[in-house]
């Protein structure tokens, strides 16, 4: 960067609503209602009711709309994947970060600096979201859910079939599997049907209106039922999708003999799979694994990298190991589920 | 290795017993020779390496991974084995070749400590995850996987047809990988011959007996001893060997070298495991804190003396005695002991009755420390393993009571994942309700169900998975024992605490206070 450059933390703040973009004087997934907010995807530690004016993708806009109708905010302002816009002088633009449908890494030119707030990502292909696509810059704010060298996510396919091994080895065992309502749902859904998987799944009512939402985005998922229309004969042997809190809670008393697996980044982890009652852990996640939020620092080339949300310091320690100025950024308010 | 990686993963996320069970008839089914026999040996925790240790591991993982990054990491997982295995670093040339679990026993076994992590090094770098993670495990001698030996050796019954009491009066003349024992369990060959060894001789167990079926039975038919609340066990000696068994047959030998001096040659004994000071039976507590400990410190020795109260003789010399009725092996203890009197040991005295009545009162009347209850035993009944009905009861004192107040609860395991079935209560110290226990059984699924939507509609906290709830449901607590406890905030501690009734009736100001309890104890 030449002198002239400004500094990032001239322009980027963190405020107790969260990331603040001072001369553009809108706030990047706001925890407080603010003025004006740009908002990376739909998850509701991300995408919070009540702004004024909000800046997103169209499916993220659809997603807030079907989860917070009026409350969604003031006025809604579409922007297309890498159409770019000024707002009072910043230059922005959104690109792919590949995390759920929608799902946006924000880009911030000012004054011959960039900026790139990743927000939630991962790199491997999911067919229910367009690819994560890098973008050179000279900060680099990343998001560090799995920000431990354990965390090594191993490809969909195996988790699939784990899956699916265990209903042939179980015909008789209802399979309900955990999985967060926007984006784990819709992908473990298209997951099963590329592995060939063509059996009717069931959902949990929780799920439905997102997974009719993808639908009508485009996105298709195969057959599924609605949970409660299936007596407890029907769902032997089969697989039904539910929010991970309700999969070991009173609601699956309702399913005959489930065996409880459950699709997260975390099941890598044995101790804790068992200790939220899961059989069956599948590590499938919609974030960025270590192996992948270290070659994506590499990629994007910033000589500043400022992390959030997760385990920090082993991402911050890591890069300034290799020579980047690292920060831990202290936002709080996100959760670790994925 | 692959194989038995699966299984172990398989065996820690199975909750079910029965799902265990089938996991390890299959393997047992699957797996070539030595292979099980190695695999059985690990899960029945007979698979030791000596000269590997957690350090090893700890220095092999830290010259391949950044300390601090490993650091962090361990502290978020918790447990070495497994940091190690996730975080391993991708071998620099490629994987090699795949170890089985033969291969690698054979090598370890045969390994002195400087070569140990010249072995392992090269097996982490060809193995999976899940693979490094069974290998580790194996290593550091924690598997952890809710499997006993019972359980293991159970499955391999069932696998085989053999009856469980014919694999353990063998087992302990047997070692890794149990060639002989697959054989025969396959119908190969006849059973292993296990010539003069100290074996262990499965026991014979007391059915509960409750009050009401007592009218049922003649009082001249039984003979009656005291019920010492100690650990059962079976002392075992052959030639220069000595043995002393817990009840599931494992060899606890090595953390009772006061038992162990006073073993006599050539026999086998059926007793009771306890702390005994001048003559007095110690709280079970006590016993707990010698259990505790592998190798027991001489101040450990000094303070909580062990010794055995013989109850039977199952041999004597070369003869089995088991055949004999039960008075004329208790003749023959009573002559034997005459004859080998021991410091360590002594005899559990008969009660002599000539009424049901008679001994109910002697029972209720026996508020001597140590004391459980009664045990009835035909007087013509041979020593047959198992728990058969009839010949052995076990007519326990009436349990004490105390009215408790529920405090917290938290969901419980397996079938029981989706209920709060787990509950601390507690009693009145003052005007706070101090707990005093926690319990899981007592109660019918009806009342399960009732209780856990109680809890839900009563929460006033959550503490992680636990739910604290508001104070208004009265537990009246059955438990056999109380003690003075460190451990507890309250300072007691209960034995076998379980719900007796749930009075929903009772007003929950009214339970009991901590005197009450503490009035209770021996």
């Amino acid at each position: 960067m030449s002198p002239s450059v400004p500094q990032p933390e001239t322009w980027i703040k963190t405020t107790p609503a969260g990331l603040y973009c001072e001369p553009g004087g809108f706030h990047i997934d706001p925890l407080l209602p603010v003025q004006r907010a740009i908002v990376t995807h739909g998850h509701s530690d991300h995408a919070r009711p009540g702004n004024e004016r909000v800046l997103a993708t169209p499916g993220t806009i659809t997603i807030m709309q079907s989860r917070y109708g009026e409350l969604a905010g003031g006025s809604l302002q579409p922007l297309d994947y890498g159409e770019p816009i000024a707002i009072d002088g910043v230059g922005v633009r959104l690109i792919p970060a590949g995390h759920v449908l929608g799902s946006a890494q924000v880009v911030l030119d000012y004054r011959g600096a960039r900026v790139v707030v990743s927000g939630d990502y991962k790199r491997r292909a999911d067919p229910t979201c367009a690819s994560f696509e890098p973008c050179n810059c000279d900060l680099f704010i990343t998001e560090a859910t799995f920000g431990l060298p354990v965390f090594r996510h191993p490809p969909d396919r195996i988790e699939i079939d784990k899956l699916l091994h265990s209903l042939s080895l179980f015909p008789d065992r209802c399979h309900v599997v955990g999985v967060y309502a926007l984006g784990k749902c819709q992908r473990v859904l298209a997951l099963l049907r590329r592995a060939g998987y063509e059996e009717p799944i069931y959902l949990h009512g929780a799920l439905i209106g997102l997974t009719e939402l993808y639908e009508s985005l485009g996105v298709p998922l195969g057959p599924v039922l609605p949970w409660a229309d299936a007596t407890r004969e029907a769902l032997k042997g089969r697989i039904v999708l539910a929010p991970p809190a309700a999969t070991t809670d009173r609601w699956s008393r309702r399913l005959p003999d489930p065996l409880v697996a459950m699709a997260s980044g975390w099941m890598r982890v044995r101790q804790r799979a068992k200790a939220r009652g899961v059989e069956l852990p599948l590590v499938i996640s919609d974030h960025a694994d270590w192996d992948e939020l270290t070659a994506t620092i590499d990629e994007v080339a910033a000589e500043e990298v400022w992390v959030t949300h997760g385990r920090e310091e082993a991402l911050v320690y890591f890069a300034s190991k290799k020579g980047y100025r690292a920060r831990a950024l202290a936002l709080t308010g996100f959760e670790e589920d994925e | 290795m692959n194989r038995f990686a699966a299984l172990l993963d398989a065996l820690l996320f199975t909750p079910s017993r029965n799902g265990k069970l089938r996991l390890m008839r299959e393997y047992f089914a699957a797996a070539p020779d030595p292979e099980r026999g190695w695999a059985l040996a690990a899960l029945t925790g007979e698979l030791v390496f000596d000269e590997a240790k957690p350090n090893q591991v700890r220095a092999l993982a830290a010259a391949r991974v950044d300390p601090e990054l490993l650091g962090w990491s361990y502290d978020f997982v918790g447990d070495l084995a497994e940091t190690v295995s996730l975080i391993w670093p991708a071998a620099p040339g490629g994987e090699g070749h795949v170890p089985s679990l033969s291969e690698i026993v054979e090598q370890l076994k045969g390994a002195s400590r400087s070569e140990v992590p010249a072995l392992l090094e090269p097996w982490l770098d060809a193995l999976d995850a899940t693979g490094r993670w069974a290998l580790l495990k194996l290593v550091t001698r924690e598997l952890r996987i809710g499997v006993s030996a019972r359980l293991a050796k159970t499955a391999l019954a069932e696998w085989s047809g053999v009856e469980l009491d014919r694999i353990e009066e063998i087992w302990h003349g047997l070692a890794p990988p149990y060639q002989p024992l697959f054989d025969w369990l396959e119908g190969r060959r006849p059973p292993p011959e296990i010539g003069n060894l100290p074996t262990f001789t499965p026991l014979m167990l007391a059915q509960p007996l409750e009050d009401a079926d007592i009218a049922g039975l003649d009082p001249h038919d039984y003979l009656a001893e005291w019920k010492w609340d100690g650990i059962r066990v079976q002392l075992v000696a052959r030639g220069a060997e000595r043995r002393l068994y817990s009840r599931s047959g494992d060899d606890i030998g090595g953390a009772f070298p006061d038992i162990w001096a006073a073993m006599p040659g050539d026999v086998t004994l059926d007793g009771e495991l306890l702390v005994i000071r001048n003559g007095e039976v110690a709280p079970f507590n006590d016993l707990q804190q010698r259990l505790n400990r592998k190798t027991p410190t001489p101040k450990l020795l000094r303070d909580f003396p062990a010794a055995v109260r013989l109850y039977d003789i199952l041999r004597e010399g070369p003869e089995d005695r088991r055949g004999l009725s039960f008075a004329d092996r208790r003749r023959r203890l009573e002559a034997w002991y005459a004859r080998e009197p021991r410091t360590a040991l002594d005899l559990s005295p008969m009660v002599p009755f000539t009424s049901w009545d008679e001994l109910a009162e002697l029972r209720d009347g026996a508020r001597q420390r140590g004391i459980e209850g009664l045990m009835l035993k035909r007087a013509d009944s041979l020593y047959v393993s198992g728990r058969p009905k009839g010949p052995w009861f076990k007519w326990k004192r009436g349990a004490l009571t105390l009215d408790t107040v529920l405090m917290y609860a938290q969901r419980g395991h397996g079938k029981r994942s989706s209920f709060y079935s787990d509950y601390t209560f507690g009693a009145w110290r003052g005007d706070e309700l101090v707990p005093v226990g926690k319990a899981y059984s007592g109660f019918t699924d009806e009342e399960l169900r009732r209780l856990d939507l109680w809890v839900r509609n009563n929460t006033v906290r959550r503490w992680g998975p636990v739910r604290e709830v508001s104070p208004q449901i009265v537990l009246e607590v059955a438990f056999d024992s109380v003690h003075r406890s460190t451990r507890h905030k309250s300072g007691v501690a209960m034995r076998f605490p379980r719900i007796h009734r749930i009075r929903w009736d009772k007003p929950f100001h009214e339970a009991d206070r901590l005197e009450t309890l503490e009035r209770m104890m021996t």
